[in-house]
């Protein structure tokens, strides 16, 4: 009676068969995709036309014609775009790599106060974390700069840090090392202390292997890292020198002067990221068993020894991954840096040069490739070493 | 023969007087070893350091009320409150017409009603709830803030709106697009055809890798560029493309988390009964992974908030850029006048957050315990 096949079972129709189904549902979506871009691409051409906006990189080649207050590769009002493009990338990497050294520290910090068996200090570092967390990075950074460092005196009565440092509205003078000929020669001795630390951490972890004798690898690495610098430090004649900051007339000349948007930016960048840092290092530290502690006790080792070798290795598995999403974050939050004009890759270069050449299309394009290529590395590079530390269960 | 039987217990002896009181209090608390004693020393230096100009500033020099900045410019004056209380109606509305304020504060009453319908967890027809919220509202919202001559209400165009107003616009619509999108965003990134798969991995995985300014800067000016002319959208609604678009990438990415913490056997079971995938995902998978994630939903829309702020970055009148504008009041000019500006404009977003991750850790508490059962 019913339409049947010669194997009995009935032949679906093409919109039943999950496979069919699938491949029109597929082609449809491809199809709308590929509809949705066309046409934004043709409507930008004509509208870009129409309004007289670049369409090509003739702007790349082209003078700048501004000036920048932070540099770190030479730049000047007649350099082209192109080094715009280097000098932001620079100070964006500056800021974000300073930021990511000092949240680390400021962040570990806070996490272990937020463990302290003193009451007092656990309650402080959760009303830091919950403060901090709570409130918009955007409105930290205005509050830096527009009221702590917007209302410093002038240079001539700045704040002194025990006279070798002085915060006044033209910014923070630093002392900055001043290098005279010779002074390779303590590079190459940090370089040889660190090889050769390296070398003895290596050779004394084979030996207690083997023998179960201990070498004293910290202090040996210390003297190798420190000391020989140090020796060539004297040897070649003390050619580094400290150059200090000091007040000439009515403004400070030498040391190395942090502009005030620097200054702010990377306050409001390393306290906003520490706060994370902070709950991800105490809910690492949690979530090693507690058994792990008792077990560590039970075998005799102290307090000391039980945190650096049996808990911190294993919560930083914990902690590693959420750490490194940070890391990305803060470096992604640098762009902030906006609202107050620090000139780093987006303000300078999606912001200035974007006004002046009006390629916007190719501009914000470029600035979002080089935030998605540094996210992309990283979680690429994060997760092939997930791979390798993940526990290995058995 | 006698023995010594006893017939009631012996009575228990006092806890040793070093375990109890408030001296044992405080010695366990503050002084249980040498380290945490100098820790806790070195926060009470840290609170006297700290409190006392603290406290000066914000309540005993703090000027309440005055007519205009006078006051607060007189030397050792304090927080400017008077300053934020005149100016409050800024803050809130922006320069949305005085008379026609009253429909700003109906829909923020609506608005309220639902969200607190919807955040109750025991409360009866939440389903009503979600629909009222995520298709009504929005259509109330819109027709009474921008007005329509139909309705004999005037029209207010989307530049005089600011302040409170358009951040919780900002937000709200960011999590009543991003929620849906979102959800799809995350079934599409676990599907099996491959070419869905392709697309939703490929938008999540920008969205998540650029900055959220690059993301408003593209609809700023890039929006206008890739549709036709006499398009051209809205300023206002610019911005809130890019925000929605960006919020429903993490949003993606909060959902799949759900997903993925749901058992094959769900899956399995639910294919055994004959449901299609549409059935599937409506009836079984959906409501056991969304009720999962609530909290991380209440997380990404706390995130969510605070990145509000950035589109006064690119022009909006936002909440905080009312806080920023206002400070150049000369009426009001003054050297406490940007402080004070920040330090409410700080309270007002703490305040939200710090509420909303409350609300978010009890549920959490809440789920525990009914997985433990």
């Amino acid at each position: 009676m019913s339409m049947t096949t010669a194997s009995g079972a009935p032949k679906p129709k093409i919109w039943n068969d999950p496979f069919w189904r699938g491949l029109i549902f597929q082609g449809a979506l491809l199809a709308a995709v590929l509809f949705l871009f066309a046409g934004a691409v043709i409507n930008a051409r004509n509208n870009m036309q129409a309004r007289g906006i670049p369409t090509d990189f003739a702007f790349w080649d082209r003078p700048a014609s501004f000036d920048i207050n932070q540099t770190l590769i030479p730049y000047s009002a007649t350099s082209p775009n192109s080094q715009v493009f280097w000098v932001g990338l620079l100070n964006t990497l500056l800021v974000a790599g300073l930021g990511i050294v000092l949240s680390t520290i400021i962040g570990f910090a806070i996490g272990a106060a937020r463990l302290s068996t003193s009451w007092l200090v656990a309650k402080l570092a959760t009303v830091y974390v919950e403060g901090i967390r709570n409130v918009p990075l955007l409105l930290q950074i205005i509050f830096w700069y527009n009221v702590v460092l917007g209302n410093l005196p002038n240079p001539r009565q700045a704040a002194p840090f025990l006279d070798i440092a002085f915060l006044s509205n033209r910014g923070l003078f630093v002392p900055a090392p001043v290098f005279r000929p010779g002074a390779g020669a303590i590079g190459v001795a940090l370089a040889v202390g660190i090889v050769g630390a390296i070398g003895f951490r290596l050779w004394a972890a084979r030996r207690q292997r083997e023998t179960g004798q201990q070498a004293p690898v910290g202090w040996v690495s210390a003297a190798l890292v420190l000391g020989l610098p140090l020796i060539a430090y004297v040897a070649t004649g003390r050619p580094v020198g400290i150059e200090f900051p000091q007040l000439k007339g009515f403004n400070f000349a030498g040391g190395q002067r942090l502009t005030p948007e620097f200054v702010a930016l990377l306050l409001a960048l390393t306290l906003y990221t520490a706060a994370f840092i902070a709950e991800i290092v105490r809910s690492g530290i949690l979530a090693v068993p507690k058994g792990q502690s008792e077990a560590a006790a039970a075998l005799g080792l102290r307090a000391a020894p039980t945190r650096k070798l049996v808990i911190m290795p294993q919560a930083m598995q914990v902690i590693i991954p959420p750490l490194i999403n940070q890391y990305l974050n803060l470096t992604k939050n640098s762009t902030l840096a906006v609202a107050i004009g620090y000139p780093d890759l987006f303000n300078v270069f999606s912001g200035t040069v974007l006004n002046n050449t009006g390629a916007a299309v190719q501009i914000v394009f470029m600035t979002m490739a080089v935030y998605l290529v540094v996210s992309l590395v990283t979680s690429a590079v994060m997760n092939a070493y997930n791979a390798r530390i993940a526990l290995r269960e058995r | 023969m006698t023995g010594f039987v006893r017939t009631a217990p012996e009575p228990t002896l006092p806890p040793p007087t070093a375990s109890i009181g408030l001296v044992a209090t405080l010695r366990d608390r503050l002084f249980s070893g040498p380290v945490a004693s100098v820790f806790t020393l070195l926060g009470i230096v840290f609170l006297a350091w700290a409190i006392p100009p603290l406290v000066r500033f914000l309540v005993v020099d703090a000027v309440w009320s005055a007519p205009d900045g006078a006051a607060c410019r007189a030397p050792g004056a304090g927080a400017c409150w008077a300053y934020i209380w005149r100016k409050a109606g800024y803050f809130t509305y922006g320069s949305y017409p005085f008379e026609q304020r009253w429909r700003v504060d109906v829909v923020f009453a609506v608005g309220g009603v639902l969200i607190a319908w919807l955040l109750v967890r025991r409360a009866p027809w939440r389903g009503l709830a979600a629909a009222l919220f995520f298709i009504a509202y929005p259509i109330l919202a819109v027709l009474l803030l921008r007005g329509s001559a139909m309705l004999g209400l005037p029209v207010v165009p989307t530049d005089m709106w600011g302040g409170i107003l358009v951040t919780l616009i900002m937000a709200v619509s960011g999590i009543v697009f991003s929620l849906p999108f979102g959800v799809a965003l995350a079934l599409g990134r676990r599907s099996a055809l491959p070419i869905v798969r392709f697309f939703s991995i490929g938008f999540i995985e920008i969205m998540r890798g650029v900055p959220m300014i690059t993301v408003l800067f593209m609809a700023n000016l890039m929006l206008p560029l890739f549709v036709p002319e006499s398009w051209a959208p809205d300023r206002l609604l610019r911005p809130l493309v890019g925000v929605a678009l960006f919020a429903s990438a993490y949003m993606a990415e909060v959902v799949r988390g759900g997903l993925q913490a749901i058992p094959k056997g769900q899956f399995e079971g639910a294919m055994a009964l004959g449901l299609n995938y549409p059935q599937r995902m409506r009836l079984i998978i959906l409501p056991q992974a969304l009720a999962i994630v609530i909290p991380g939903i209440v997380n990404s829309f706390i995130a969510l908030f605070k990145d509000t702020t950035l589109v006064a970055i690119v022009g909006i009148f936002d909440f905080l850029r009312a806080v920023d504008t206002a400070r150049l009041d000369p009426e009001w000019a003054g050297p406490t006048i940007t402080a004070t500006g920040y330090v409410f404009a700080a309270l007002f977003y703490f305040v939200f957050c710090f509420g909303m991750s409350r609300y978010s850790l009890a549920v959490e508490h809440e789920l525990a315990k009914s997985r433990n059962r």
